[in-house]
């Protein structure tokens, strides 16, 4: 996992809640054994006007030119901004794998979907919960500025425009550690591998149902 | 100290603490399907590593699979989506490398994992248990700590049987009373989708309680928790009793002789304490709930047959009124216009959400001696097993079901998130017992409705919505 330690970027602005995993990335994509290649179709509904498929030339496709991300101002953005219960629906941890690979390091909303948040952690994204006013105050600035960009501090836990103007934010010390460090869980567990045999040998005593029916 | 069932089931399965307040929580069942675990046995192959152990983990292909028998009938190969046949083969060629045990296409134990699952006593009361897939969240309904996790976890989980979490909050949603005739279990989630929002049970393990969520089958139960996800919590509970031990007797991966009797009393152990403090209480009353329809984009955007589309020019929260503007125009209905004058193209009975053999039957009943409407385009019923396929042709439902116009297929998610041939175009209308009416969720530009089966067939029959019970 990419290690995640300061972010000073473009702010794209979606102003919508309920931003689904569906709507991030179709399910047509999901067909991929791969976990990589998902940024060009991130948002695809959103951006194309045809109806998209795997293996389609992007170039080629009728661009919704309402679309935030096809508006030439916002190329290169790497922090993306929205409003309430970002991530909802699937766990398809394409979502995250999609906006990171289109090149979002940060997504800022008032509230996230568990599973989704979660994912973001393990994909080098940091999703990071903004009150609604601060957020309303950013959306003024970013649609009456081009160019506007926000630095994420994830040592500091702060967010920092031009002007240095300083918001805090929340986030979970484990979580923080790995991100900030690209660390992988699935080490850091098995370093405590005698525990789980330990808890296994406990539990196929007291609910030995558990273990052995599935051959 | 008095717990509520979500403690109990969080406790027992502590492996370690660690100081910031996450665990360490053993996971005793993983279900693999083919679309959120290839990078997972990738990701162990890299690293060459060993799942942790064989027999917590069971594997079934369900998103991709073709559901017209005509498709199914030569196997991986018949499968005419290059990228569909990729995954499930890699799906195959995975469990085959690795040692897991897969109901492969051709078994007739296939299924959507949330229905294969349970009806194998697969998942059983009293486990923790995932997949990559939200929907796992069915599995609580058996008095299980179930929860969908993402591609990453799935490997953590095989490469470890663990995964890393933050004790959620309490929330129980009581409803209470005798339900309505004509009002099923998922009337009753998705009006309580409608009272909560979608983000209502965010950061909440919830558990339904209360007269009417007991009166209900196991089959009605799975229903409920499986749209916990929905209303934003990932684990959604109902409290073991003895329709829940009832029906885990004699399944085939259940526990047999004296090792059932030693299970059932332990499960007996899964409810709340009487005493125990939910972080959240929130009581419903059964005879408000009449036979729900969705209307919008987002399962909270949802009324009663008797309820019309909403007015944005009465809704003064800004983002509120651009967001049931643009679900209007997303679904092409005029403000204010009645939920029994939508017209529909499709129907759509299945997925893991009302693919059980109660579902079809609900649905059998209402379509006996009828015939589809001739507006309605397609009526599909897709059992959600190979199990639930063999019971209802066993008891002659598929007969009346053909009889009366609807199409009869083979098991898989289907146009739950069409993935496979079964979509809607654009602008159709879709009567759906799926769980998800997210834009373009059962194809690009499709109209979902959200209904349970008995008021999906009705509308088959009708040509719209209609109220079952009349
Ligand atoms: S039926 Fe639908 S919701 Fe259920 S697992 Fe399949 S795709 Fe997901």
């Amino acid at each position: 996992m990419k290690a995640l330690t300061t972010v000073k970027g473009i702010v794209a602005p979606l102003d919508r809640s309920n931003v689904d995993t569906d709507m991030i990335i179709p399910k047509q994509f999901l067909k991929s054994i791969k976990r990589s290649g998902f940024g060009p179709n991130l948002f695809d509904e959103l951006r194309y006007l045809d109806e998209g498929r795997p293996g389609m030339d992007n170039s080629t496709r009728p661009l919704n030119t309402d679309f935030v991300l096809n508006q030439p101002r916002y190329v290169g953005a790497s922090i993306l901004m929205s409003r309430a219960n970002f991530g909802c629906g699937s766990s398809r941890e394409h979502a995250p794998w999609a906006l990171e690979d289109y090149g979002f390091r940060v997504i800022l909303a008032s509230s996230f979907a568990d599973i989704f948040y979660n994912n973001c952690f393990k994909n080098g994204i940091l999703p990071i919960v903004v009150n609604e006013q601060v957020l309303d105050g950013w959306f003024k600035n970013v649609a009456g500025n081009e160019g506007y960009e926000l630095t994420v501090d994830l040592q500091a836990q702060t967010i920092t425009d031009a002007e240095g103007n300083e918001v805090a934010f929340e986030v979970d010390p484990f979580r923080k550690h790995c991100l900030l460090n690209g660390l992988d869980d699935i080490g850091l567990t098995l370093q405590e591998a005698d525990k789980i045999k330990e808890y296994e040998l406990k539990r196929a005593e007291i609910h030995p149902w558990v273990f052995g029916q599935i051959k | 100290m008095a717990k509520t069932l979500y403690d109990k089931l969080w406790d027992m399965h502590v492996v370690s603490e660690r100081e910031d307040g996450t665990a360490l929580i053993y996971i005793d069942r993983q279900i693999l399907h083919e679309v959120t675990s290839p990078q997972a046995f990738e990701g162990l192959r890299i690293a060459g590593r060993k799942p942790w152990r064989l027999d917590t983990n069971i594997a079934t292909p369900d998103h991709n699979v073709p559901t017209t028998a005509k498709e199914r009938a030569s196997g991986i190969e018949g499968i005419a989506d290059e990228t569909s046949r990729i995954q499930v083969k890699t799906l195959d060629d995975n469990c085959n490398e690795f040692g897991v045990r897969e109901f492969n296409m051709g078994s007739v134990n296939q299924g959507i994992v949330h229905v294969m699952g349970p009806e194998q006593g697969a998942t059983l009361p009293g486990m923790t248990i995932v997949c990559g897939d939200s929907h796992t969240s069915t599995h609580g309904a058996m008095g299980s700590l179930a929860f969908g996790i993402g591609t990453s976890e799935v490997e953590h989980v095989l490469a470890t049987q663990c995964v890393i979490q933050r004790k959620m909050k309490n929330m129980r949603i009581r409803v209470e009373g005798e339900l309505r005739k004509g009002v099923t279990a998922k009337d009753i989630v998705l009006y309580i989708i409608g009272q909560i929002g979608t983000a209502g049970g965010t950061g909440y393990a919830v558990e339904f309680a209360g007269s009417a969520i007991q009166s209900l089958s196991m089959e009605g139960r799975l229903t409920v928790c499986n749209m916990s996800i929905e209303a934003g919590a990932r684990v959604g509970l109902v409290a073991v009793d003895d329709t829940t031990i009832n029906y885990f007797k004699g399944r085939s991966f259940a526990p047999k002789g004296e090792m059932w009797d030693q299970a059932a009393s332990a499960w007996k152990e899964l409810v709340s304490d009487e005493d125990a403090v939910f972080d959240e209480d929130i009581l419903l009353n059964a005879q408000d709930i009449y036979p729900q329809v969705s209307w919008g984009t987002s399962p909270e955007m949802v009324t009663d047959v008797y309820g019309q589309a909403p007015d944005p020019a009465l809704i003064e929260d800004e983002i509120k009124k651009a967001g049931v503007e643009r679900a209007l125009a997303y679904m092409g209905l005029q403000p204010n216009q009645k939920i029994t004058d939508i017209k529909l193209d499709k129907v759509f009975i299945g997925s893991c959400t009302n693919g059980r053999i109660e579902d079809v039957r609900a649905a059998a009943e209402v379509a006996k001696g009828k015939k589809v409407a001739s507006t309605v385009n397609q009526a599909l019923v897709v059992p959600g097993s190979g199990l639930v396929k063999k019971q209802a042709e066993e008891e002659g439902l598929d007969k009346i079901l053909i009889e009366a116009g609807f199409e009869w297929r083979e098991p898989g998610c289907s146009m739950c998130l069409a993935m496979n041939a079964d979509k809607l175009g654009q602008g159709e209308h879709c009567a759906s017992t799926s769980n998800r009416n997210f834009e373009g969720r059962q194809g690009f530009g499709g109209r979902t409705h959200l209904v349970s089966p008995a008021m999906a067939a009705a509308a088959a029959i009708a040509g719209h919505f209609v109220d079952v019970s009349e």
